[in-house]
Parts: C-alpha cells; sequence; structure tokens
C-alpha cells in the first residue's frame, strides 16, 4: 500500500521585487514587480507504508516546500498529491490527524507553560483516548528520557531537551505516516543517536512511515533504506543509497603502513597492469587508490601483501558527504556518474 | 474537541498570569484614562446640567464602565495573527487537527476573562470609591450587559482578525493595524459617545459595526437606552457578529492560496 503519491507536483511562489534606491522604492509603491520563483518543479515519487525514505537536497532545492504541500500547510500549484489517501490541503483537518510534523527549526509547544500542560492540550487537540494517551506517554517519556523536563516550561529547556519534546509531542496521537524537517540540526552526537535509534525502533514496531529531510547523512545513512535526492526543485535521484555509493562514489583507497622503507617503484611494479594509483608521503607509508568496478580490492591487497611486510593497513571508503558534495556541486545525479567514468 | 477549545482559554488564562507585570502596568494606565477623562468631561460640562442628552453621572459612569469593558473585549488577535504570518510559525498551526481564526479567537477569550475577573471586577469597585458613578441596580440590566460585552469581544475580535490575516496580502500591515486601533477607540464611542458627533458623522458610524463594540453596550448600562430600545441594541450586534464572519471566511479562503511561508 502506497503511503505517499505525488505526480506532477508543482509549486510556483511569486516574489516581490524590490526596486533599487529611493527612486525605485517610490516606483514600488505603485506598480509593483513580481517574480515567478519554481520551488517545485513537476516532481514525481511514491512512498510505500512502513518505509523510511530521506529527502536530501542543498538549501532552498525545495524540500521544505514539499514537505509543506506534503503537509497541507501549502496549497500546490498543479499536480496531485496523495497520502494516506487524503489530498492534505483539501481536507486538513480530518487528514492532519493521522500524521506528525516535526520542524527542526520551529517550536511546536508551547512556550510558556510547562511540557506536560502541552502535551495535554495535545492530547484534547488529536482527541486521544485518556487510557491511550497514558500508555503512550510512558512509552515516549521512557524512550526519550523525558522524566526531568515534563514540568518545566519550554523557554526553560536546552535544544535537545526541546527537541526530544518536540518528537514525543507529533507522537502522541501515534500517527501513520510522520514527516521530520531536520529533525536533527543543531544536535550533539549522543541526542542524535538516541533519536535516530528511536526513530528507526518506532519504525519496526508501529510500521510508521517517515520521510525526513536533513543535511546530516548520517541521519540517511542510520535510518535510510531509500533516498530521494531534489536539486532546484527538480529530483536528481531516487533509489537507495548503497547504490548511490556504488554507482558515484568514486572507489575505495588503502592505506599501507610497511616494515621497512618501500619506495614507489616497487609498488608500481606489483600492481602492474592493474588501474590503481599509487601516492607516497613517507618511505614507510603508501596509499592505494582503487576506482570501483575497475579493480577488485582484495586483489590489490593481496598482491601487496604477498611481496611486503605489512605492519598495518586501513581501507577507507568513499564518504557519503563527498558523493553528495559532488553531485551537488554538478547539479545532476547522472552528470555526476557519468563524470566519473570519463 | 470542544475541550481542546476551552483548554485554550485556560491556558491563556495560565500564561497571562505567568506576565504579572503586564497586568498591574494595566491597571494603573486604565485608572489614569478613566481619571483623566472624568476630569476633562467635568470642565466641558461646567454649568450644564446635560449635554447630548448625558447628564454628568450617566457621563461619568459611561466612561467608566467603557474602559472597563474594554479591559474585556480589547485583545492583540491582529498582531499576533500578523506575527504568526510573518515569522512563520503559523504553518505549525496548520498541521493541527483545529481551526486556526477559533483557536486564536478562544485565547482572546482567554486573556479577556483574565482581565475582567482580576482587573475590571477590582477596579470597577474602586472606582466607585473614587468617582461618584451610578450602577444599575436591575439584575436584568447587568445580565444583559454581561451578554453584550461578550459581543463587543466578539466583534472586536472579529475586526481584529481581519485585519491581522491582512499580513498574507501585504508585507507590514503596522500602519492598518495603527489606524484600526484608533478608529476602534474613537468611532466606537470609548473617547467620546456617539451622540456627541455631529448627526452626519453619528449616522454614518450607526452603519459600522464599531458602536457595537462600546456605545451600545454602555448605553444599556447607563440606563439611557430601556425598553425595547434595548433588545434593538442586542440585535444590532448580533447582525453584526454573523455579517462579519463572511469577509473573514473570504479573507480566510483567499489566505490558504497565498500561505507562503518564510524560510523556504
Amino acid at each position: 500500500m502506497l503511503a505517499i503519491e505525488v505526480e506532477n507536483l508543482r509549486k510556483e511562489f511569486r516574489v516581490q521585487q524590490n526596486r533599487e534606491g529611493l527612486k525605485g522604492a517610490f516606483r514600488d509603491l505603485f506598480k509593483r514587480r513580481y517574480n515567478h520563483v519554481t520551488a517545485v518543479e513537476n516532481i514525481n515519487f511514491q512512498i510505500p507504508k512502513g518505509e523510511i525514505c530521506g529527502y536530501i537536497g542543498e538549501n532552498g532545492a525545495g524540500k521544505s516546500t514539499t514537505i509543506k504541500m506534503l503537509t497541507g500547510i501549502l496549497v500546490p500549484t498543479s499536480g496531485k498529491v496523495v497520502v494516506n489517501g487524503y489530498v492534505p490541503f483539501q481536507e486538513r483537518e480530518k487528514y492532519v490527524k493521522e500524521i506528525g510534523v516535526v520542524f527542526g527549526q520551529r517550536s511546536q509547544l508551547w512556550w510558556d507553560i510547562a511540557v506536560i500542560e502541552s502535551f495535554q492540550l495535545l492530547r484534547k487537540v488529536y482527541r486521544v483516548p485518556e487510557q491511550d494517551f497514558k500508555k503512550r506517554m510512558d512509552e515516549l517519556v521512557e524512550r526519550l528520557h523525558l522524566q526531568e523536563v515534563l514540568h518545566r516550561p519550554v523557554r526553560k529547556l536546552s535544544l535537545g531537551q526541546r527537541m526530544r519534546c518536540e518528537l514525543a509531542a507529533s507522537l502522541l496521537h501515534n500517527p501513520s505516516i510522520v514527516f521530520l524537517d531536520e529533525p536533527t540540526i543543531g544536535l550533539d552526537i549522543v541526542v542524535k543517536t538516541e533519536i535516530r535509534q528511536f526513530l528507526k525502533e518506532m519504525n519496526k514496531k508501529y510500521e510508521t512511515t517517515i520521510l525526513l529531510t536533513t543535511h546530516d547523512l548520517q541521519d540517511i545513512e542510520a535510518l535510510c533504506s531509500r533516498v530521494v535526492m531534489l536539486d532546484e526543485g527538480k529530483i536528481i535521484y531516487d533509489g537507495d543509497l548503497e547504490q548511490l555509493k556504488q554507482r558515484w562514489g568514486k572507489g575505495k583507497e588503502i592505506v599501507f603502513h610497511f616494515a621497512e622503507a618501500v619506495n614507489m617503484q616497487t609498488l608500481q611494479q606489483l600492481t602492474q597492469g592493474m588501474e590503481v594509483k599509487w601516492q607516497q608521503d613517507h618511505p614507510y607509508e603508501a596509499k592505494v587508490w582503487v576506482p570501483f568496478e575497475q579493480e577488485n580490492v582484495s586483489e590489490v591487497m593481496r598482491s601487496v601483501v604477498s611481496e611486503l611486510n605489512i605492519n598495518d593497513m586501513k581501507i577507507i571508503e568513499t564518504n557519503t558527504d563527498d558523493i553528495v558534495r559532488e553531485i551537488y556541486k554538478s547539479g545532476s545525479a547522472e552528470t555526476a556518474g557519468e563524470n566519473h567514468h570519463a | 474537541m470542544l475541550s481542546a477549545y476551552v483548554d485554550m482559554i485556560r491556558i491563556r488564562f495560565l500564561m497571562m498570569l505567568a506576565y504579572r507585570v503586564n497586568y498591574f502596568s494595566g491597571i494603573i494606565i486604565y485608572t489614569l484614562n478613566i481619571g483623566a477623562y472624568y476630569f476633562l468631561w467635568k470642565a466641558i460640562y461646567g454649568g450644564n446640567d446635560t449635554l447630548a442628552g448625558f447628564t454628568v453621572l450617566q457621563m461619568t459612569t459611561y466612561i467608566a464602565i467603557s474602559w472597563m469593558a474594554r479591559a474585556f473585549y480589547f485583545n492583540n488577535l491582529d498582531r499576533e495573527i500578523a506575527n504568526e504570518i510573518k515569522d512563520g510559525s503559523v504553518a505549525v498551526q496548520m498541521i493541527r487537527p483545529y481551526q486556526y481564526l477559533i483557536v486564536k479567537m478562544m485565547q482572546g477569550l482567554g486573556e479577556g476573562l483574565f482581565r475582567l475577573l482580576l482587573f475590571s471586577a477590582p477596579g470597577m469597585i474602586i472606582i466607585t470609591f473614587l468617582f461618584p458613578i451610578q450602577l444599575p441596580t436591575d439584575v436584568m440590566t447587568w445580565a444583559i450587559f454581561m451578554v453584550m460585552i461578550f459581543f463587543s469581544f466578539l466583534i472586536n475580535s472579529q475586526i481584529n482578525i481581519m485585519v491581522g490575516l491582512f499580513a498574507f496580502f501585504v508585507e507590514n500591515n503596522e500602519g492598518l493595524m495603527r489606524m484600526k486601533r484608533v478608529a476602534v477607540d474613537l468611532f466606537s464611542g470609548l473617547i467620546i459617545p456617539l451622540s456627541f458627533f455631529p448627526l452626519w458623522a453619528e449616522s454614518i458610524l450607526r452603519w459600522l459595526p464599531f458602536q457595537a463594540i462600546t456605545f451600545l453596550p454602555a448605553s444599556v448600562f447607563t440606563g439611557r437606552v430601556t425598553g425595547q430600545q434595548v433588545y434593538d441594541a442586542l440585535l444590532t450586534q448580533v447582525v453584526w457578529f454573523i455579517v462579519l464572519i463572511l469577509p473573514i471566511v473570504f479573507i480566510w479562503r483567499k489566505s490558504r492560496q497565498r500561505l507562503f511561508v518564510q524560510g523556504g
């Protein structure tokens, strides 16, 4: 069953343009000029129930706009959105009862009142029966370690505490779909890990569908089976993370520490016929670059190990950050791949 | 769902308690205002017994009750809504299964009730000692007055909501909000009762919703309006409340289309 279905979705904004100078400002008074900006340009994707999908892209790529259309906040310019069987912006009130949303940069708790008061209010807003609420609350308090913050006003919480409360607040009514817009922004590594762990378990236990946007690719690596990558309002990649890495990761690097001094020539002779690149900054240490699909890492290692005395060796995988940075820079996952093969 | 809306009132009440300084400064401002207007009107009356059908006693009562009613119906919903639109937090309101504008109304009511109970009621008692005031003795008048200031609250909040929602359409509605504030205070009869306006102005103002906020309830309270006319005044308020729903629904629908959340 599909949880989210998006077809040809498009959102345009009219942005006012301010003319320069006093004269320009005066002219703006009478005649405004507008620019049409397409934030999301005819995108298509489907997310089955129970999937955790990462939605990534540079700042301004259109991630948040998409989330806002999916949650019923924004009305799309054109195209089709169906989530949970609802058209979000048309049946907003009914629809939002079944979803949970966290905006990392925006609090949805009441600033001046104790956290527990916010939760109580949300219980009434979402019409959660007292008994279910208690059960759910106990679970969330335990899993997200909220015990000591429940009676404090939100404005006195640290960012990490607040984010855990936000997460709990969005899950009180046990939504079947959860949208997380940068849920780990600004958090330390301990809280990040906790939140990831929690999301993963929730997904397993309740089959909650999760769509999350993030700039932290470790979120994606820890959670998502699938990534949708957006650039300038268009989807440039949709598939699993492993594949993204394999297709556009450049290769692996092996670092050797030798027991004796070795020179470059010896090394190159060892891997003769292989398309690898050696680099040596030190007589006892050398790095070899093994491109994907061209050479086999174990073969390279075998030919070195069989001839030379090794103290230590280390395989360095291409970092997802590097891959994604590369794709962002080139603007398309396709061309990034081609560049590499060329 | 209703209990959620009622809770909004309660929470706003609690929040008001958290910011007590505002509350105390309010008491001082209102007392000063009533005092200033009392002496001003005393000077205007001079040796006259009545002006525009008001006796001095009625006038003093009118001023005192108008300001006390204002404490109840006044709120900053326009500013709150405009700010939520400008900083984008209105987005958070849209992901909740409730009506944003009703929630706002309830928050305004929580604020109004807070001021009515902790501000107007004790304030009124103090004022009866300070100035010569004639309070109605008829329980019915009190009851109708209470209903009428509730409608004052509704109509004033409706106007505030409309002005606040304009933030969707213009980048800065600060000017509009200030203009509205002056218009409400002046045209509602808070500063000068409607009967003191020139005839042509009075007849225009009688076709505007502002009189329903202060002038009508205060007229009933001071006993200037009696009998059948009391019910006409109440009916005028009800009609304005219903009529004002229409533009709000219209503006809200338009706003949903325009909703543009700041910060991508």
